[in-house]
């Protein structure tokens, strides 16, 4: 969080960041003395710079500017500006149903999100710090399903869901869930298990410790940082799901309750609302979807990063 | 001192292990099972047909097509992404340059990491209600409204770009692109952070320029990133599931005009869940799996080469 506000402080007071001002000075006679070439390059390199940066945050402004406007201002140019700063949007947006697919996914979440990480991290450690026979097989097992397109297993998972009478459920989507995080976290968490140093766990054994206690009691408060990052990770991943939730999360018949998820709920709003003719809920549905992820993302954007990096480098 | 180790072991593993393998595995493992049959999905009623389904995939057009498309964006989306990411992330890494030999990246480096990696945390889902507003066929669309507003183009008749066959797929394909760059940028930055200081600043007083430096030290130091970066574009992009049947036209899951975005994706949602042919979807699962399996496989061969250790 305070690499963020260093950073956006020092893009305002148009000082170099901290990093830079260290040799600062190189930098200003080196580009103004000698390299023609090097201020050439720095012009076109920061205008490309620049320009994938208004192109990030362009829409962003836009669809946030799309949930104070009126219909007609929508349709009418892309550059209208809204006449008026209400909120009418984002309260019709969110009785329309935004709301509803807002607390079904924060239900799924707040049971899913726990139990992958303890289920991973249980999974993870007996991985990573007891050898026994098969140790080697399910620690692949695990990682193995990373590899795989989800819609390899789809078709069948719906009708194994279906089976478990657990379609449109919401333990259905949680259970789902868990098993589709876990390859990623026992991946992440066995890594870091690893590095965590022996003797702690050989003083707590000396001390009489049972290996269920070490866990929880030495363990995991030892590896929170790495819970932590895993963690960010799972709740982004599992908030953005969606074809799993449409597959799994649809009414199955007029009296069934809709739960759907906010990802889900949104691609619904927006094909009734196309036909309706009430644009600015679509922004404001949009808004609200993303507000969430975006606070998430400035305030733990390293872990963010690294964590959704880590899953990528082997 | 290992006494209860193994009781341990088991109680630790057996949940996690029989959760993952009922909901993740044994679906996988169905799949070949049910790509043999003619099942039509609800009722359990149905026959071993061979390999009829996998046959019928090839003589069927609109998944020719369908299979067409994912192999073009799987050659255009990696290559335009890793080179876009490895461009900015040098410039964000190394660009920057003084004359006293110090190496690091541009100005502002830090925020142009956060901004560009924004995309990323957005869902699919939210990305594709998104451009599909931007891409609006009349002057209330972004990207006409800009081009608009640069006189590129005519106000009457603004580009219909999701609509227009020649264009649709590659629209989709920009967003993906949208959405990855920064992700990558992140990657290669940590690959390029990892590379000792000392290389760059040797490079630099042997006088090599940017782009010497960038191709003769840069790249070859991080290939090993550059090749895992292209199998996970390459699986991203025999996906597009999302993005496809929320921005595109056409009944069920997209893929209009007339199959012109259809990716395999959507054709086997298509099948499986409104004309009910379960069978037959799964078969199309089990293509795109091997499919993505053969292209980790190849990418990691042909880029294999001497690693260099530092």
């Amino acid at each position: 969080m305070s690499y963020t506000r260093l950073n956006s402080g020092a893009k305002k007071a148009a000082v170099p960041g901290p990093r830079v001002s260290k040799d600062g000075d190189g930098d200003r006679s080196g580009a103004a003395g000698g390299a023609g070439e090097g201020r050439v390059l720095n012009v076109f390199s920061h205008g490309f710079l620049l320009l994938w940066a208004v192109m990030i945050v362009l829409p962003l402004i836009w669809l946030l500017l799309g949930s104070f406007k009126t219909d007609s201002e929508i349709g009418a140019s892309a550059w209208s500006w809204p006449s008026n700063w209400n909120f009418d949007a984002f309260t019709r947006a969110w009785d329309k149903g935004i709301g509803d697919y807002f607390a079904n996914t924060l239900i799924v979440l707040a049971f899913s999100i726990p139990l992958t990480m303890l289920l991973g991290a249980m999974a993870a450690y007996a991985l990573a710090r007891y050898e026994f026979p098969g140790n080697r097989f399910f620690y692949y097992f695990f990682v193995a399903g990373a590899m795989f397109p989800v819609y390899l297993g789809l078709v069948p998972l719906y009708f194994l869901v279906d089976m478990l009478g657990m379609l449109n459920t919401y333990q259905g989507l949680i259970l789902v869930y868990i098993a589709y995080s876990l390859p990623f976290t026992v991946f992440f968490m066995h890594a870091f298990f690893r590095t965590l140093p022996t003797a702690i766990h050989e003083a707590a054994v000396i001390d009489g410790a049972s290996h269920t206690r070490i866990f929880f009691q030495v363990m995991v408060p030892m590896a929170k940082p790495g819970l932590l990052s895993v963690a960010i990770f799972n709740v982004l991943g599992q908030w953005n799901q969606y074809i799993l939730p449409m597959t799994l999360m649809q009414q199955q018949s007029g009296f069934d309750k809709d739960r759907s998820v906010l990802t889900q709920g949104l691609v619904l709003l927006n094909q009734q609302q196309g036909y309706e003719g009430d644009l600015p809920v679509i922004f404001a549905g949009m808004t609200i979807a993303m507000l969430p992820v975006i606070v998430v993302y400035l305030t733990f954007q390293r872990q963010v990063q690294s964590g959704l990096t880590a899953g990528t480098l082997k | 001192m290992q006494q209860g180790k193994y009781r341990f072991v088991t109680g630790f593993l057996i949940v996690p292990v029989m959760l993952y393998a009922v909901f993740m595995i044994w679906p996988y493992v169905q799949t070949f099972g049910y790509s043999f049959t003619n099942w039509q999905g609800q009722s359990q009623e149905m026959s071993f047909v061979g390999l009829d389904n996998y046959t019928a995939l090839f003589s069927d057009d609109v998944f020719l097509k369908a299979l067409w498309h994912n192999i073009l964006l799987l050659v255009f989306l990696p290559i335009a992404t890793i080179l876009l990411a490895l461009f900015f992330a040098f410039m964000v890494n190394v660009g920057g340059r003084g004359g006293s030999g110090g190496i690091r990246g541009v100005r502002g480096s830090g925020i142009y990491k956060i901004l560009f990696f924004v995309p990323h945390v957005l869902s699919i889902a939210i990305l594709a209600v998104l451009w599909r507003a931007i891409y609006r066929g009349d002057v209330a669309g972004l990207i006409n409204g800009v081009f608009i507003k640069l006189g590129l183009s005519d106000p009457a008749h603004p580009i219909e770009w999701l609509n227009d066959p020649d264009l649709v797929l590659w629209c989709v394909a920009f967003v993906l692109l949208w959405w990855g760059v920064g992700f990558y940028l992140v990657l290669f930055s940590a690959a390029m952070q990892s590379v000792p200081r000392e290389i760059y600043e040797a490079a630099l007083l042997d006088g090599a320029s940017r782009v010497q430096s960038f191709f003769k030290v840069t790249l070859p130091l991080l290939w090993d990133t550059v090749q895992t970066a292209w199998v996970y574009l390459a699986i991203l992009a025999m996906d597009c599931f999302a993005l496809i049947s929320v921005m595109t036209p056409g009944n069920s899951f997209g893929g209009g005009p007339d199959h012109n975005s259809e990716v395999m994706a959507t054709y086997l949602m298509r099948n499986f869940l409104s004309f009910g042919k379960s069978g037959y979807a799964c078969a199309m699962g089990v293509v795109i799996m091997l499919l993505t399996l053969f292209l980790s496989l190849v990418t990691l061969r042909v880029s294999r080469r001497e690693r260099i250790e530092y």
